[in-house]
């Protein structure tokens, strides 16, 4: 299949990582689409949601920009969706930075703050523990380091989309895989050429 | 826990954005640009190589040395830095901290610290500089970069006036005093002679992470041997 015949879109609210995001992508031979269009967006085949900062500002852009509805249509339709960082943590049912407030609630639970006694932000590479066996990893060995830069982490009601788990004071949730919803804690854009590896396979396996 | 070690300062690199690329194919955990220069020019072309290297380099990229504006910081995220390094900026108008952290992130600022061994009354122990270690402030480091971080610094790029270009080693007790000190992620910079040094600003100097530049500029080590050697004597690094 030839890659440019795809539509893939990253999803423009006014914040995060975007041109990170890009530059992976078109690294790989891809020619995303970065727009704040919903028809756009739920045209695509695959749909990259990026995130940094904070969970409460990127739940408020969302709204904002009328995106809350188009990643929940996404989800409806199985559509392949990969969530970074922020975006992963949008997906649980409310986060507790800066109060409590809601999310999206695609994956029940709650968004928490890393525990005292560390550095926080856990800024840095450290090692993603692969509990499930996905065509997403293929390639990647277990326990290979990523890119981390997060304050809070997403705390899921039971285990079933929990993909890969991260230590850092705790052992936290790094990785959420559920159909075709794919969400990171840490960022695959900046973790080299694992990194590059993982959007590499969540593409062949969404457009396949 | 040490994880992320950022090895490299491209300072005198030749073609920055070829350097950036062999220093990632390396494993190289992050690019730091340093002394990119103040002028309007200067920083033009800076932003056109930080774009370049955003495109093939996928590792964190902090830019710095130069920066005197939000606005300033903005381009080089927009060309994609991940973070901004201050200095004197900072400790001209701290605020500037405070502002940045609250539009970009505090995991974005990153405050750039030139100490100076000094026995200045109000400074006593180290003393900031500015204008690339040539001023001294009379402000105390420990004292400065409480303040920063209490403002919005997210990690410390934290260089050695006295150590540095000298390849004796880091200073390690100053990073072990500023380690120490803030609950944000410290760089030591300066003292790099021998993969000894990495070694002990890691595991004496409490350092969260190492960037040495000469001794990868002029190849004498290679990033992969240098966390061969780290890994070996039991400091978590990442290898692929």
């Amino acid at each position: 299949m030839k890659k440019d015949t795809k539509k893939i879109a990253v999803i423009d609210y006014g914040a995060g990582n975007i041109g990170s995001v890009v530059n992976a992508l078109v690294k790989l031979g891809y020619q995303p689409t970065v727009t704040d269009s919903v028809s756009v967006i739920l045209k695509s085949d695959a749909v990259f949601l990026p995130g940094v900062g904070a969970g409460r500002d990127t739940m408020q852009s969302l709204q904002a920009s009328g995106m809350t509805a188009a990643v929940l249509k996404l989800v409806e339709l199985r559509r392949p969706l990969f969530a970074i960082c922020v975006g992963m943590q949008v997906l649980l049912s409310s986060t507790e930075e800066d109060g409590e407030h809601r999310c999206l609630g695609i994956i029940p639970g709650k968004v928490r703050r890393l525990p005292q006694g560390l550095k926080v932000p856990h800024m840095g590479w450290n090692q993603v523990r692969q509990v499930v066996s996905h065509p997403v990893f293929n390639s990647i060995p277990d326990n290979t380091d990523f890119y981390f830069v997060h304050s809070y982490y997403a705390h899921p009601a039971d285990s079933s989309a929990v993909a890969a788990v991260t230590e850092y004071g705790i052992e936290f949730c790094s990785m959420l895989i559920k159909d075709n919803l794919f969400a990171t804690q840490f960022h695959p854009e900046k973790s080299g050429e694992p990194g590059l590896t993982m959007y590499s396979n969540f593409l062949k396996h969404a457009l396949s | 826990m040490v994880k992320g070690t950022s090895f490299t300062n491209l300072r005198d690199a030749g073609d920055p954005v070829e350097q950036a690329a062999f220093y990632y194919r390396e494993g190289a955990d992050e690019l730091v640009f340093l002394d990119i220069g103040a002028t309007p020019e200067a920083r033009n072309t800076m932003v056109n190589v930080v774009e370049k290297v955003a495109r093939q380099v996928f590792v964190p990229l902090c830019v710095g040395g130069g920066l005197r504006t939000i606005d300033d910081m903005r381009r080089m995220l927009q060309a994609g830095a991940d973070k901004v390094s201050i200095n004197t900026a900072a400790v001209q108008n701290p605020g500037l901290l405070r502002e940045g952290a609250a539009i970009f992130g505090r995991q974005c600022m990153v405050l750039a610290v030139d100490a100076r061994r000094s026995d200045n009354e109000n400074a006593a122990g180290w003393e900031v500089c500015t204008h690339g270690g040539r001023k001294p402030t009379g402000i105390n480091v420990l004292k400065w970069i409480e303040e920063a971080v209490g403002l919005g610094a997210g990690e410390i790029l934290l260089t050695s006036w006295d150590a540095d270009g000298h390849r004796a080693g880091y200073d390690n007790e100053l990073n072990r005093a500023v380690s120490e000190l803030v609950a944000v992620p410290v760089i030591a910079s300066g003292g790099a002679g021998t993969l000894e040094h990495l070694y002990q600003a890691l595991a004496f100097g409490r350092a969260d992470a190492v960037l040495a530049a000469s001794i990868f500029h002029y190849r004498e080590y290679s990033i992969r041997q240098t966390k061969e050697y780290l890994a070996a004597k039991g400091i978590p690094v990442r290898l692929q």
